[in-house]
């Protein structure tokens, strides 16, 4: 018994190696082509490591390129996507959550309907609606476009987390003669702190890498974000791999960073609240 | 009807009004923005495909009918594309869905360290989509990549060649890079479904002598069903529309192996500039969605009135 357990143990921790390898093994060739000289980039293409490592790729783009204003760009699009979104889905899905009312199914079924459209459709309207209001090549209209795509998905995210927490509380509270927005922001609010979290990580990493409309909105470096700007680096005459590979290791780090940090909420609030649908 | 069949208790009309009110003032700032950023532009969109809209040439834009949907109905290339959509979905979901419940119930187990392999396992995740298609484009390459060498060592290439440029197993580049992305959707969602079932089920079972296969098949599953449903069918649209990895990988080629319809319409609009016959295209893709989508939630209904 003792060691079919172990063997069980064992196997178990093997798979987990097995798929951690799968998972970060093409961000490893990444990080590989990005410390590659140039001059070897093709003669050692498929050696694990480059004889030589060199730094100068990252150097280059911090220093030459228009690389830190896209990346600035994408900061204030992808941060200020999140933090709308978030308000915009926590009010919306707590009126989900907690409130019956005739429009309900509507709302839930605009919101999943949402999810179907071929976003190609979208751009020539959207980018004629946008241009009269001088929206075009700016970063607002950026954020305005993110925000209304992302806030389908995340208000379903915060009515599952709305959902795991007890309706007494707010209940008690609002006896007390709190009315159900105090009731929301003082109490209920605090409690799903973890829902929130996982909210902003989800929205901040969508925002973050999005390409079609960053692409068709924005003409111009000034208010490039960097997935456009990574574009630039194919659309020269040559394409410059290192160089671009150093400019995706660099433009990863932050969505990393936040996913690192918010993942563990994303299980937790989901658990609460049990997508349950 | 006289006036003291009215409770008492009624509130004043002003409160009740403002009681009912109260959900619509809480979702109204989402649902203006999702009306004015995307079932306006829908609308004009939908009205584009009945219109003649080239963006090079001025004397389009005229109404015509259903001429798109009459020339769609005799394009091959269509036709072909809605087959790889099929295929390219079907392989995706299926592969996503299958790894992400594998690994979902691996890292349901405490461990030491779980933490940590959980964040790392879920990654990819956050990985920008045309990223990673770049990237795994160079895997695949030969000449900067070590995957086609590792599958000729392995009998699974005769030559290590890129199956990219293959006819008969391009579909399979975006399809792995696909699996690789999108499988932290599916564990962690899973994920959470499984930390949400009561754990003194599973030792009642055990108690009465349930095996392993048996406690996953009774209790687990069912438990897990309405998450399943739920995530393939989001997924199942998404990954549908989701043209990136390809447009990256392969631009559908080779000879259009891989042209799934998102990316078709893709082609459509923004190499020929012709956005209303790429409309007409993204509204038949629409339709055979909701018709999907409306499918799996019947029978998603059907199967919760059962229990």
């Amino acid at each position: 018994m003792r060691t079919r357990q172990l063997a069980f143990t064992v196997a178990h921790r093997l798979a987990i190696l097995a798929y951690i390898v799968f998972a970060l093994f093409p961000l490893f060739w990444l990080l590989k082509v990005s410390v590659t000289p140039n001059d070897l980039l093709y003669s050692e293409g498929v050696r694990m490591w480059p004889s030589r490592a060199t730094l100068e790729h990252y150097t280059f783009v911090i220093a030459h390129s228009a690389f830190p204003t896209f990346f600035k760009n994408s900061l204030i699009v992808a941060g200020s996507t999140a933090v709308t979104v978030t308000i915009l889905a926590s009010l919306a899905g707590y009126a989900l959550s907690r409130f019956r009312f005739r429009a309900k199914y509507w709302i839930v079924a605009l919101m999943l309907i949402t999810q179907m459209f071929p976003l190609v459709m979208l751009v020539a309207p959207i980018f004629k609606m946008l241009s009269p209001l001088g929206l075009t090549n700016s970063l607002t209209g950026l954020v305005i476009v993110y925000t209304a795509f992302n806030v389908p998905f995340a208000t379903f995210l915060m009515q599952s987390f709305f959902d795991g927490i007890p309706k007494d509380l707010e209940e008690a509270a609002m006896i007390d003669g709190a009315t159900q927005f105090i009731a929301f922001r003082q109490i209920i609010l605090p409690l799903t702190l973890p829902g929130i979290a996982a909210t902003l990580g989800f929205v901040f990493t969508a925002a973050w890498s999005e390409l079609l409309f960053a692409l068709m909105l924005i003409s111009g470096n000034d208010a490039a974000t960097f997935p456009v700007g990574l574009l630039t680096f194919v659309s020269k005459f040559s394409v410059d791999f290192g160089q671009m590979m150093a400019a995706g290791i660099l433009a990863l780090i932050p969505a990393c960073l936040f996913f690192l940090l918010i993942q563990r909420y994303l299980v937790q609030g989901l658990t609460a609240g049990a997508v349950k649908g | 009807m006289t006036y003291a069949a009215h409770p008492p208790a009624t509130k004043p009309f002003r409160k009740r009004f403002a009681d009912a009110a109260e959900p619509y003032l809480y979702s109204a700032p989402a649902l203006i923005l999702i009306v004015a950023v995307m079932l306006v532009p829908l609308v004009l969109g939908i009205s584009y495909a009945f219109r003649d809209i080239q963006l090079l040439n001025p004397f389009s834009g005229g109404f015509i009918g259903l001429d798109h949907f009459r020339a769609l109905g005799q394009d091959q290339a269509f036709f072909r594309a809605l087959r790889n959509t099929l295929w390219w979905t079907g392989a995706s979901v299926f592969l996503q869905f299958v790894f992400g419940l594998i690994l979902a119930l691996l890292l349901d187990k405490p461990f030491a360290g779980r933490g940590l392999a959980q964040a790392l396992c879920f990654l990819p995740w956050a990985v920008p989509s045309f990223l990673a298609g770049l990237n795994w484009a160079w895997l695949f390459n030969p000449v900067i990549g070590p995957l086609p060498h590792w599958m000729y060592a392995f009998g699974i290439l005769d030559a290590p060649n890129n199956i990219l440029s293959d006819p008969q197993l391009a579909m399979w580049g975006p399809i792995i890079a696909n699996v690789w992305w999108g499988i932290p959707f599916f564990a962690i969602t899973l994920l959470a479904a499984l930390q949400a079932i009561p754990r003194d089920l599973y030792e009642a079972a055990s108690i009465d002598g349930a095996g392993p296969v048996q406690r996953f098949v009774s209790i687990t599953l069912p438990f897990l069903a309405p998450t399943i449903a739920i995530t393939i069918l989001l997924r199942t649209v998404w990954i549908s529309n989701f043209a990136d990895l390809i447009v990256v990988m392969t631009n559908g080629g080779p000879a259009d192996r891989t042209q799934i319809v998102a990316s078709y319409i893709f082609t459509q609009a923004f190499k020929r500039l012709d956005f209303g016959y790429a409309s007409a295209i993204a509204l038949v893709l629409l339709v055979l969605l909701l018709v999907y989508s409306l499918l799996i939630v019947l029978l998603r209904q059907t199967l919760l009135n059962k229990d």
